[in-house]
């Protein structure tokens, strides 16, 4: 098995260290007459598991703080006036304990006939823990009368509600509270009343529930359970695989039965130790709507395109024909070579996914570069964290996180800026909140407040725009005061001197009008921060979604330097990765500038590697970026493009712009399982894979390299991504024989030295390896850069930065701030999303969220309709009374075609990381406004008939 | 606030908010005028609903999502804790708020005995919708069974008219003046003027070791007088040697039916135990001191927050501090682990052990918790020298027990006898003996808990340790009298729907074991081999006192009054 960081979460750990020096302490005692020797910190329960003895428990469940309450458990000490719960209870020296006494059986088979007495007859559940010890125990029927039984709970799209199975174990609530830590269950009233519920005894779909599903999957009674039954059927088979959604890399458990996945359940991956969030537990139903792409398609003649649209993938036929996949791959490779030869190498482009598997990203880099000829190939990476990797390969060579999420259990003090985990990396968020509970502080800085104020020691909420103010008076704190760790920089860092001197004039009391933070909180935290025993920092695309994107990054790379923090265990950055391979598929090169594995394209050394490798002269010079790409696509610089499962006909900053600019291509060849804005520009369209469907290794952002298996075969005639760049490569000239994802792996370990050391044996036997692992058998680094920076001289460099405005500031005519990003049940741009059930039912329309008193100003009641205007376009949207959304500023989800956030953002970039100021730009706000009628998904249209029946 | 949108184009539900509840605005300033600038920390929020409760007559789910809002914390958090005391009436969208003036009568056993189910009955009528009639669990004046509460002022000896006449004059509040229901008390001069807190003063200024009072404490062979009787001078020295801080509870939250020895001395000696608990301080090395009071001892919360805040302006030596918490009509809070979680401000739900009290407590610290009474009796006991109160006793027994004493005698109250006496002796030389017309049936000798002895066995030593023979204990000294008037059946049904209505409702053997028994207890044969099942596992298998003592009642009844439920 993996080895987590930590064995974090609420189990009490005691500073469990180093294992292998240490050895653990022993206690010696009997058990059931025989004399047992086991570790010190095994509770009698799990000794006597790992025994063969069959103690019956319930309340009990492996990784969860045990709770002792529902008493099947019970043994008997001799000595002892009562019998012990044996789930609690470490045993002593010398201790005598008998598990099946007379006396322990008569508690055992009691607890389990009084909550037998209490439950229904007939089951919600396959299987019941209670029915599953009570026949092993030999309970017959209850001889007590039953309870009153409370009413079902149907409310939720996702889960059902049957209190009457209930046995007030509290494994929910743990699971709730002290796992998830979404706070949502709480326990009751008492004695005989006591009982589950929802914040104030709410119906479930009414609650701040944010549906992780972790409560069904602690429920041993069936008393919470996925909704509509489900689980109610018995699987043909179980595959285990990762999500495919955010970057934390969630392990999860497919049930697959007649080729669909009935339900999903999280498995002990490192990273997310079977937890899992609304989207990797509730999202999958996407792979089975009925606008999944299953013939070629090619776009009609007399079908001209334009940027102004609104696609309905139900009527396809309407823009395209269908056509034989000979002819479709013939006609796609064929306009893709023709502008080759008639235009140039450069006329070409290619945008792969952070959607794809590594292998995937890896080839369709390496077609665009061998076969279209030029370094014209990016991805969404350009879109989130582009600035943060520009600043990181600048000061350390290395974009990829140095320390693993969980390591924040082992911090002392968590730093985490421009992020909103709980929405957007879920699960990552309950290891925060799990530090937090643990005594770790909490430092907060978004101009929103999210759900992780309420867990903050200091929860900044820092005007929208002035990071770098905020940094920088932090890093004069840290100057100021001494507080700098002066070996750490003398040793391991260059460029000090500079930062020191440019940070003199950023003193808290001269920012903290800037930033809006008060100078002694600045003090204190820059203190906190740098004076603790280890601080990590954590970030997201707040702070890489600037202009000063790169310079925010700065400042946060020299504050870890500053204060040597860094290159130790809770000690680190971590650049929260947004997609499930959006590390994976930057580090297969991905990217105009870099090589796999972040070798420059302009160095002779790697150039000449990879001419080796591929057998093939390069272009020395870096291709166009995402933004840069549709500009040139715009001067018909660019006149063909290659599109693998991305969507920046709704990702691209000024989307109109975008669309724009796709409508003037010659040649577009998309690959995508739905028909998309951008499929939708498309002169052909390749239907593909959805992630259940195909073999492939994704990076999460914790460096770790996982495998996804194939749970079920695809619809009609689409094709694995995989299967279809082999066959394009083909049919523009290049002679590819790969036959399996594997063998592409291979090579990857020929020309990548951080994944040389991982087998793809290894993968399908772990499923999970992190690198850096070089050798074969090493078992990858959780925490890098502990000895040097993997620079050239080994240290890493100070880069300072100066205030610069956002590119578009308010102003008479547009008064107010528009900040955009995700909702926690939407992903991007909702094309998988809005095809869920239940996560379209939670969030079925578009909302822009604004504060209440901002509200009232502009006359619009909550979820009545506004319209936003930028200097780009306007949407008309349903509002959204937000406490959390600062004053000012309206804060719009991207996800909603009918209301596309990227119609109003500013397309001007970030200098180095060429990444498009998505987080700030200046809007008018007017109340009133037809929000565009929806097509044929969203609304919560799957699951609305269902619902509404279930409800009366 | 899910607005309906026109079918127009088929708009489903829009959320106009973040999912859940929002912060009403309005509850939000009355929250926040209400706490003022009180620390906003989570162990104060039983306190901080006592404030809204006090002010609005209730706990409505505005003012609870107002409050989770103030102090961060999740709305479940405070909803399970306000649902789980009895005192807060939680009040949501569409539930009619409780009417200005609540009338509790208690039902417990002494009071039952006198009478309590007709007030019960009669009261509503009498009273008319606009005031609300609860039985309530013991209030701690059973020597004036039967026992009302109008609003918080206690009614003993109470009568339909005399409710009826304290509801119409809104006479809701203890009066300090009233001598039936405020009895004099030793004040902070006073008590000083009689040479108190000189002990006190000697500890902290060091003229008495901590060992010279823990020696003494140990020899005097006092016991913890709440129930349990673990040897004082050990839990001193044990605590002592646990890493500091500690930390000191004191437990008032005198529940156990029967029991209102701690409400005597608190209502006419304060500064005893408050003096006890500064010498323990020293003794143990304590700089924090929380008092746990029952909610119902409204009396007692004004004079002892008026005496602590005399003995504070004008302190005889380095005084620790103290923290008055107030209970909220619980209780499983006289547990002593449930009351640490109760003072942390949270469901009063007993912790397993171990870890103990002792060493992992209040706060995750070591914790010197006493009942009150036992604190009380510590200067006495250092400035007489132990061999005063282990001269007392009788039948081989020693030391002095304040009994609490109510049901069918003459005198009912706390009467302080010699450890050891029996239940006749104690009725004959402190209780004027049996009512007229009522001969002696038989006996709790400890409360709800203590089991039921027949009149045959009158005679046998009460004490610690002595009754466990018979399947009964002492515990706080709590005896109720039964007389032939009365069944043991009955008695132990009172008991047993007490304990049902009490549990916690955290483990299986008692939360579900209660009300199983208590329905098995309905019929008029009763099933013994499975009565006697049950029993087994709960006092086996339940976490804490309540759940094993539950069954003792009912056992008794099949052991000592078989005749009843054949």
């Amino acid at each position: 098995m993996h080895q987590p960081l930590t064995p974090a979460g609420p189990e009490k750990t005691s500073g469990s260290a180093g294992p292998q020096n240490r050895t653990r302490p022993t206690v010696t005692f009997t058990l059931n007459g025989q004399s047992v020797v086991a570790p010190a910190d095994r509770t009698i329960l799990q000794i006597a598991d790992e025994h063969g003895l069959e103690v019956p428990r319930l309340c009990y469940m492996e990784g969860m703080r045990a709770d002792g309450n529902c008493r099947t458990c019970m043994v008997e000490i001799k000595g002892e006036r009562v019998l012990a719960a044996s789930c609690c209870r470490y045993p002593k020296d010398g201790m005598e304990v008998t598990t099946n006494s007379a006396r322990a059986i008569v508690s055992q088979k009691m607890s389990l006939e009084l909550l037998l007495a209490d439950i229904p007859e007939t089951s919600y559940t396959l299987d019941s823990e209670l029915d599953l010890w009570a026949k092993k125990m030999d309970v017959g029927k209850p001889r007590f009368h039953s309870r009153p039984q409370p009413v079902e709970d149907l409310s939720h799209p996702a889960m059902a509600v049957h209190l009457d199975a209930c046995i007030q174990c509290k494994r929910c609530v743990r699971a709730c509270r002290e796992e998830q830590v979404n706070d949502v269950i709480g326990y009751a009233f008492r004695g005989g009343h006591s009982k589950i519920v929802f914040d104030l005894d709410d119906p479930m779909g009414n609650s701040t529930c944010v549906a992780c599903g972790e409560c069904v999957q602690a429920c041993p009674t069936g008393a919470l359970m996925p909704a509509r039954d489900v689980a109610m059927v018995v699987p043909d088979k179980t595959v285990d695989s990762v999500c495919p959604y955010c970057g934390v890399g969630c392990q999860l458990t497919y049930n697959v039965k007649d080729n669909k996945i009935l339900y999903v359940q999280g498995r002990d991956g490192p990273a997310n130790s079977s937890r899992l969030c609304v989207k990797g537990r509730y999202g999958f139903d996407y792979v089975q709507h009925r606008h999944r792409l299953t013939t070629p398609l090619i776009r009609k003649k007399d079908v001209p395109k334009h940027k102004d649209f609104t696609v309905d993938p139900e009527n396809w036929h309407e823009v395209f024909r269908e056509a034989t996949w000979d002819e479709a791959l013939d006609f796609a490779a064929k306009g893709l070579r023709d502008i080759r030869d008639q235009y140039g190498k450069k006329a070409l482009a290619g945008f792969g996914s952070a959607k794809g598997t590594n292998e995937e990203a890896y080839l369709f880099q390496k077609l665009v570069r061998t076969g279209f000829g030029s370094n014209n190939v990016d991805h969404c990476t350009r879109l989130c964290h582009a600035s943060s990797v520009a600043a990181l390969m600048e000061g350390i060579n290395s974009g990829a996180v140095s320390n693993q999420v969980r390591d924040v259990a082992n911090a002392e003090v968590i730093f985490l800026i421009g992020a909103n985990p709980t929405v957007n990396h879920p699960v990552a968020a309950t290891w925060i909140k799990n530090a937090a509970k643990a005594g770790v502080k909490l430092i907060v800085a978004d101009p929103r407040r999210g759900d992780l104020a309420r867990h903050a020691t200091y929860n900044l909420q820092f005007n929208p725009d002035t990071d770098v103010a905020l940094l920088n008076a932090m890093l004069h704190v840290i100057v100021e005061e001494g507080l700098v760790d002066e070996k750490f920089v003398q040793d391991r860092t260059s460029g000090y001197a500079a930062l020191a001197e440019n940070v003199k004039k950023f003193s808290p009391e001269a920012m903290a009008p800037i930033c809006g933070i008060d100078a002694p909180t600045i003090r204190e935290v820059a203190r906190l921060y740098a004076t603790s025993k280890g601080s990590m920092i954590l970030w997201g695309m707040g702070i890489s979604q600037h202009v000063h994107g790169t310079d925010n990054a700065r400042c946060l790379i020299a504050l870890a330097l500053s204060t040597g923090q860094i290159g130790k265990p809770g000690s680190g950055l971590h650049p929260l990765r947004g997609q499930n391979n959006v590390q994976g598929a930057s580090d297969s090169g991905l990217i105009p500038m870099f090589y796999p594995d972040y070798q420059r394209v302009n160095t002779p050394e790697a150039r000449a590697r990879f001419e080796k490798l591929w057998k093939t002269e390069l272009d020395p010079n870096p291709g166009l970026t995402v933004v840069e790409i549709m500009n040139a696509a715009k001067k018909q610089d660019i006149r063909g493009m290659y599109i693998m499962g991305e969507n920046p006909a709704m990702s691209d900053p000024d989307v109109d712009h975008a669309r724009e600019a796709m409508a003037t291509l010659d040649h577009v060849v998309v690959q995508d399982i739905f028909l998309t804005e951008t499929a939708y520009l498309a002169d052909v369209v390749l239907p593909a894979t959805a992630w259940p469907e195909k073999v492939g290794t994704v990076t999460n952002t914790d460096r770790m390299v996982q495998l996804g298996r194939k749970a079920i075969e695809p619809p009609g005639d689409a094709r694995e991504d995989f299967w279809l760049i082999v066959q394009l490569a083909r049919r523009i000239g290049l002679d590819w024989q790969y036959t399996h994802p594997r063998d592409v792996f291979n090579e990857m370990r020929q020309c990548m030295d951080s994944i040389a050391g991982i087998t793809w044996d290894r993968l399908e036997q772990e499923s999970s390896v992190t690198y850096p692992c070089v050798k074969e058998g090493d078992p990858g680094d959780p925490v890098v850069f502990i000895e040097a920076f993997p620079t050239q001289t080994g240290r890493a460099k100070f880069v300072p930065a100066d205030l610069i405005s956002a590119a578009e500031r308010p102003d008479a005519d547009y008064p107010m701030v528009l900040i955009t990003g995700r909702q926690l049940e939407h992903w991007h741009t909702g094309s998988m999303t809005r095809r869920s059930g239940a996560l379209d039912y939670i969030e079925p329309e578009p909302v822009a969220s604004v504060h209440p008193l901002d509200l009232e100003n502009l006359g619009v009641a909550p979820g009545g309709t506004l319209t936003i205007e930028s200097r780009r376009g306007s949407i008309s949207l349903y509002a959204r009374a937000d406490e959390g959304t600062p004053r000012g500023t309206v804060f719009v989800p991207f996800c909603y075609y009918e209301a596309a956030a990227n119609m109003l953002t500013n397309p001007v970039l970030d200098p180095f990381g060429k990444i498009p100021e998505f987080k700030y730009c200046a809007i008018k706000v007017t109340p009133g406004g037809e929000v565009p009628e929806r097509m044929s998904f969203g609304g919560g249209s799957i699951l609305a008939d269902a619902m509404s029946a279930a409800r009366s | 606030m899910n607005v309906e949108i026109p079918s127009k184009s088929q708009r489903s539900r829009v959320r106009g908010i973040p999912k859940g509840r929002a912060v009403d605005p309005k509850a939000r300033e009355e929250v926040r005028s209400l706490l003022g600038d009180a620390p906003r920390r989570r162990d104060l929020l039983i306190e901080h609903l006592h404030k809204i409760q006090d002010r609005f007559g209730c706990v409505s789910a505005a003012h609870l999502v107002a409050l989770a809002a103030e102090m961060k914390m999740a709305m479940a958090e405070v909803y399970e804790v306000a649902t789980f005391y009895h005192h807060f009436d939680v009040v949501k969208e569409g539930d009619t708020a409780p009417p200005a003036i609540t009338v509790r009568v208690c039902d417990s056993i002494a009071c039952e005995l006198a009478g309590s189910h007709d007030l019960l009955e009669k009261l509503p009528a009498l009273l008319g919708k606009d005031v609300r009639v609860l039985p309530a669990p013991c209030v701690g004046r059973c020597e004036t069974a039967p026992v009302a509460v109008v609003g918080q002022n206690p009614v003993p000896h109470a009568m339909a008219e005399k409710i009826v006449s304290l509801v119409n004059a809104r006479s809701v509040t203890h009066s300090s003046t009233d001598i039936a229901i405020t009895p004099s008390h030793v004040d902070y001069a006073a008590y000083r003027a009689a040479g108190g807190y000189a002990l006190a003063a000697a500890c902290v200024g060091g003229s008495r070791t901590p060992a010279d009072i823990i020696a003494v404490m140990e020899n005097s062979g006092l016991r913890g007088l709440g129930g349990a009787g673990f040897p004082a001078g050990r839990k001193w020295k044990i605590v002592a040697a646990e890493p500091a801080p500690r930390l000191m509870a004191i437990n008032i939250d005198e529940g156990e039916p029967g029991t209102f020895k701690d409400r005597y001395y608190l209502e006419r000696d304060p500064h005893r135990f408050l003096e006890g608990a500064i010498i323990a301080a020293c003794a143990v090395g304590i700089d924090t001191v929380y008092i746990y009071l029952r909610d119902e001892y409204h009396g007692c919360r004004a004079i002892l927050e008026r005496e602590l805040a005399a003995l504070q302006a004008d302190p005889p030596c380095k005084l620790p501090e103290f923290h008055l918490r107030r209970g909220a009509g619980a209780y499983i809070c006289g547990e002593e682990s449930a009351m640490i979680e109760s003072i942390e401000g949270k469901r009063g739900e007993p912790r397993l052990r171990p870890p103990y009290v002792a060493q992992v407590g209040l706060f995750g610290r070591p914790t010197l918790e006493h009942n009150m009474e036992t604190l009380h009796w510590v200067r006495e006991i250092v400035e007489k020298g132990p061999e005063w109160f282990a001269g007392h006793g009788r039948n081989g027994r020693k030391g002095l027990r304040s009994f609490s004493v109510s049901g069918r005698v003459k005198k009912p109250g706390v009467h302080l006898a010699p450890a050891g006496i029996t239940l006749q002796e104690l009725i004959d030389e402190y209780c004027g003996g049996m009512l007229e017309g009522h001969t002696l049936y038989g006996y709790l000798p400890g409360g709800a808990s203590g089991g039921i002895l027949p009149a045959s066995m009158a005679n046998v030593p009460l004490d610690f340790d002595t009754l466990n023979q018979y399947g009964c204990f002492i515990g706080s000294a709590a005896v109720v009298v039964l007389s032939d008037k009365d069944t043991a059946t009955a008695a132990a049904r009172n008991v047993m729907k007490f304990f049902a209505d009490e549990s916690c409702g955290q483990c299986t053997p008692c939360r579900v074991g209660t009300e199983k028994a208590l329905h098995l207890m309905r019929s008029r044969r009763w099933d013994k081999p499975l009565l006697n099942e049950l029993s087994q596992a709960m006092m086996d298998a339940s976490i804490c006192g309540l759940g094993q003592a539950a069954p003792n009642p009912m056992l008794s009844v099949m052991k000592y009054f078989p005749g009843e439920v054949d």
